[in-house]
C-alpha cells in the first residue's frame, strides 16, 4: 500500500514527460472534475457514477452498520475490528476515523465511499505470484487503524471521510467497472482495508459472484474474527510488515507487531496466499538483527515459500528528514534472508534492478521477468511449475 | 542613519523590559495575553454562578448570561467595567475566531447565550461583527448545537472547518502532526476558547485543552493514552498557542459520567461560567468540579477509574508550561 503512491510517482517520471510527479490530490481534482477515476498508467477506470460530487458529511448512503463491535453501557461500544479494541462513547469516533458510535449503535461512514480508484498491474500491490501480467481494479476510502510515520498516503489514510472528496460506488458497481476494464481482480488498497472490512467483504461478494477475484493490500493489523470473516473472502493477500520490533510498531506506527505476526500465522493456516512487504527505513529498521530475525521467523513460522519483498522508501509525510533507502541496504537485507533459506525475495521500488525477477529456487532459472510494473516474460507452465525442471513454484500463476 | 546614543540606549531598554514599549506601540493599553511558554506566577481561574441564570424555565436567559459574563471578566481582570476588560483581551482591528464545542449536539454544546453575549462585548470593544468568527470543526454539527450558519456579509461569521478546508501543510509538535484549519490559519489572529465542562471516556474531562482538537484534521490519532501527550503537543503548536487569549468555559450544563454525548441522566444545571487565561489552571478548576459532583453522586473519582488527567500534568511540565495544575497556584475566584 504504501509504496504504491510512490511507484506512481516513479512510473509517470521515467514514462511521462508532461508530469513530473503525480500526487494523489492532484488525482481526486481530477476524478471529481471529471466524474472518472483515471488510472495512473493512463487507463481510465470508466465512471464510478455520473455527476460526481463531494459528499456531505452524513450521506446516509455510506453509513451502515459495523460489524465486529460489542454493544456496552451508557450508549458506549467496543469495536472488536482491529487490536485497538476502541472503546467509543456516542457521537465519537475510532481512532480510524471512519467507524462512529450513534446512539449506541456503531456505523462504518465509508462503505462504497471510494476516494481513490486506479487500474493497476497486479505488480504494483506488489503482487508477484499472483496473476502476473493482469491488472486489478483497485479502490481505496479514507481511513486507518495506525498513523504511521512514514505513509505514502497520509492525505488519504489519516483524514476523516468528510475530508475527502469520494464517489459512490456499491459493490456491483465496483464489479462492473472491474469486467468493463478487464480486470480479473479487484484490489482493496491505497489506506487500510481492515477499517472499510464490510465494504470489502460486500465487493468481495459481488466480485465472486460475477467471476471476479479479490486481494487486499494491508497491515495485517485485525482482530482474529474479523480476519478470517473479511479476509477468508480474498484470493490472495499482500501483508505490510513495517518492522521486526516492537518498539517501531509503538513509535514509528503506533501500533503493535505481536497482531501482525499472529495474522501472518492465521493466514498461513487458512492457506490464504500471501506475500510480504518490508519498507526499509534507513537508521530505523535497517539493521542485520532485524533482517536475520525477520527471515527466520518467516522460514520457521510461515515457510521459505512465503514472497517476501524490501522496498525502498522515498521520504514523505513526518519523516522526510530520512534519506532514500540506499539499493546496497536493500541488497544487503536479500542477501541475509536469501542466506536464511527464503526462496523467493525480491527488491522493491528500485526499477530495473534484477531482484524483481522470479527465479527458481531450485535451478536457478528465470521464470519470470519483469521492467517496472510489467512482467515481460512468463515462463511458468499451467501447473504452476518450472517449464526446466518441473520445481513447484508457488502461487497463484494464471487466471 | 539615526543611532542612539547611550543614555538613550540605557532608555530604551529600560522601557522595553519594562512592557513601556509595548504600552506605546499599542496605543497605551496592555495586552494581558500570555507570552508562549510563559506562567504567571499565580494563575486566576474566576468562578462565576448564577443559581437563577434560567429564571423559572429550562433555557438560559440572555440578560442573566450577559451580567454573569460581565461579572467574570470584571473579576478577572480586576476592572470596573465589562468593556474595560475587553478590551485587556482584543484591540480593535483585529479578527477573533471563538472556537466552541458542538460535538455532544444540542443540550450540551456551547451555550448559545454565552456566545452572543461575547459577541456583543467583543463589538464593544471595537471588533467589527464580520470579524467575529464562531467556529467549530462542522457546520452542520453547529447547527444541531443551535447556532445559525452565516457566511459572508456584515454580521457575525459562523460556521465550522468543512466550509473553508484545511491547511495542506502539515504542522508538528512533538507527538502530533496535523492539517490546521484554514479559519484558524487565515482568518482569525485572536482566540477566545468557549469550551464546555463535561466528563470524557478516555482523557477524563474534556475542557479547555481538549476543546483545541476542533481545529486539527486527523483528531481521532490522538486518543489514545487517555490523550496524552497529545492535548498538550497540540497546545503547544504556535498558531494555538501564540493566538489564544482567554478561555470563557460554558459550564452551565456539566457532564459527570458518560460524556461527550449529551446524557441528560448524568448531567447537572451548574449555572457558572469558568474565566482564566491559563487553560490548565481552567481544567483543573473544572476537574474538580466534576469531581465534587461525582462523589456527591455516590460514583467513584476519575482516578479510581483510572481515568485520572494525566494530560493536564503533561501541559503544566517543563517542556510545556502551557499553565499551572498546582492548587498552590492558582487563585480561584468565586463570583
Amino acid at each position: 500500500m504504501f509504496g504504491e503512491h510512490d511507484l506512481q510517482a516513479a512510473e509517470s517520471r521515467t514514462m511521462r514527460g508532461e508530469r513530473n510527479t503525480l500526487d494523489r490530490r492532484w488525482f481526486m481534482k481530477c476524478a471529481v472534475a471529471s466524474g472518472a477515476a483515471l488510472g495512473t498508467s493512463g487507463k481510465p477506470a470508466a465512471e464510478i457514477s455520473s455527476g460526481g460530487s463531494m459528499q456531505k458529511q452524513d450521506d446516509a448512503r455510506f453509513v451502515v452498520e459495523a460489524k465486529f463491535y460489542q454493544k456496552l453501557a451508557n450508549k458506549k461500544i467496543k469495536c472488536k475490528l482491529c487490536p485497538r479494541e476502541c472503546a467509543v462513547g456516542d457521537r465519537e469516533r475510532g481512532y480510524c476515523g471512519v467507524r462512529e458510535n450513534r446512539d449506541g449503535t456503531y456505523y462504518t461512514l465509508v462503505h462504497s465511499r471510494v476516494c481513490a480508484a486506479h487500474v493497476d498491474p497486479i505488480e504494483k500491490k506488489p503482487l508477484f505470484h499472483y496473476l502476473p501480467g493482469t491488472e486489478a481494479f483497485s479502490l481505496g476510502t479514507a481511513g486507518c487503524n495506525v498513523n504511521c510515520k512514514f505513509c505514502q498516503n497520509w492525505d488519504i489514510s489519516q483524514a476523516r471521510p468528510e475530508q475527502i472528496a469520494a464517489e459512490y460506488a456499491p459493490p456491483q458497481r465496483v464489479a462492473e467497472l472491474a469486467k468493463q476494464n478487464n480486470c480479473p481482480t479487484i484490489a482493496y488498497t491505497y489506506n487500510e482495508p481492515v477499517i472499510y472490512s464490510e465494504y470489502l467483504m460486500d465487493t468481495a461478494d459481488a466480485g465472486h459472484a460475477a467471476g471476479l477475484r479479490s486481494i487486499v493490500v494491508s497491515n495485517g493489523y485485525i482482530q482474529e474474527e474479523a480476519l478470517r470473516a473479511a479476509y477468508g473472502k480474498m484470493d490472495a493477500v499482500k501483508i505490510d510488515l513495517k518492522s521486526f520490533s516492537e518498539s517501531y510498531y509503538r513509535n514509528v506506527v503506533t501500533g503493535q507487531l505481536k497482531p501482525v505476526l499472529d495474522t501472518l500465522v492465521t493466514l498461513r493456516k487458512m492457506g490464504k496466499w500471501t506475500e510480504i512487504v518490508y519498507l526499509v527505513l534507513p537508521t530505523l529498521n535497517d539493521s542485520d538483527a532485524e533482517f536475520r530475525s525477520l527471515a527466520s521467523w518467516i522460514k520457521t513460522y510461515l515457510g521459505v515459500d512465503v514472497p517476501l519483498h524490501f522496498t525502498q522508501y522515498h521520504p514523505e509525510y513526518l519523516l522526510k528528514n530520512l534519506p532514500i533507502t540506499p539499493v546496497a541496504t536493500l541488497e544487503r537485507a536479500k542477501a541475509i534472508a536469501d542466506a536464511e533459506g527464503l526462496h523467493y525475495v525480491y527488491i522493491g521500488n528500485v526499477p530495473g534492478h534484477p531482484a524483481q525477477n522470479t527465479y527458481c529456487p531450485k535451478c536457478r532459472k528465470l521464470l519470470v521477468e519483469r521492467v517496472g510494473f510489467t512482467a515481460s516474460k512468463m515462463q511458468i507452465r499451467k501447473d504452476g511449475s518450472c517449464p526446466f525442471c518441473k520445481h513447484p513454484i508457488p502461487g497463484v500463476w494464471h487466471v | 542613519m539615526n543611532t542612539l546614543d547611550g543614555a538613550s540606549r540605557r532608555s530604551f531598554l529600560k522601557q522595553v523590559l519594562s512592557g513601556a514599549a509595548l504600552l506605546s506601540a499599542c496605543g497605551g493599553r496592555k495586552l494581558l495575553a500570555a507570552e508562549p511558554g510563559e506562567t504567571a506566577a499565580k494563575s486566576r481561574v474566576v468562578v462565576a454562578r448564577d443559581v437563577q441564570l434560567r429564571g423559572t424555565g429550562s433555557t438560559v436567559e440572555s440578560g442573566r448570561m450577559l451580567k454573569l459574563l460581565d461579572r467574570a471578566m470584571q473579576a478577572q481582570f480586576d476592572r470596573d467595567k465589562p468593556v474595560e476588560a475587553w478590551r485587556r483581551v482584543v484591540l480593535p482591528g483585529q479578527t477573533v475566531g471563538v472556537k466552541v464545542n458542538t460535538l455532544g449536539g444540542r443540550g450540551i454544546a456551547s451555550n448559545l447565550q454565552l456566545v452572543e453575549a461575547i459577541c456583543e462585548r467583543l463589538q464593544e470593544a471595537g471588533i467589527k461583527a464580520s470579524d467575529i468568527v464562531v467556529l467549530d470543526g462542522d457546520s452542520e454539527e453547529m447547527e444541531h448545537g443551535g447556532f445559525l450558519v452565516a457566511m459572508g456579509g456584515d454580521r457575525v461569521q459562523c460556521y465550522g472547518t468543512d466550509r473553508t478546508g484545511y491547511e495542506q501543510e502539515l504542522v508538528e509538535q512533538g507527538s502530533v502532526g496535523s492539517q490546521l484549519s484554514k479559519i484558524l490559519t487565515r482568518r482569525c489572529n485572536v482566540l477566545i476558547n468557549v469550551p464546555v465542562l463535561k466528563d470524557y471516556d478516555g482523557a477524563g474531562i474534556t475542557c479547555a485543552l481538549k476543546n483545541m482538537y476542533g481545529v486539527i484534521h486527523n483528531l481521532n490519532k490522538y486518543h489514545p493514552n487517555g490523550c496524552n501527550p497529545y492535548i498538550a503537543d497540540l497546545n503547544m503548536l504556535p498558531e494555538i498557542r501564540t493566538k489564544m487569549r482567554l478561555t470563557i468555559c460554558d459550564a452551565t450544563t456539566v457532564i459527570y459520567e458518560g460524556g461527550p454525548g449529551y446524557k441528560p441522566e448524568h448531567s447537572w444545571k451548574h449555572n457558572a461560567l469558568l474565566v482564566a487565561q491559563d487553560p490548565v489552571a481552567l481544567d483543573s478548576v473544572g476537574w474538580q468540579i466534576i469531581e465534587r459532583k461525582r462523589a456527591e453522586m455516590g460514583l467513584k473519582s476519575l482516578e479510581s477509574e483510572n481515568r485520572a488527567l494525566r494530560y493536564i500534568a503533561t501541559a503544566a511540565d517543563l517542556e510545556h508550561r502551557l499553565g499551572t495544575n498546582d492548587p498552590r497556584r492558582i487563585i480561584k475566584v468565586e463570583v
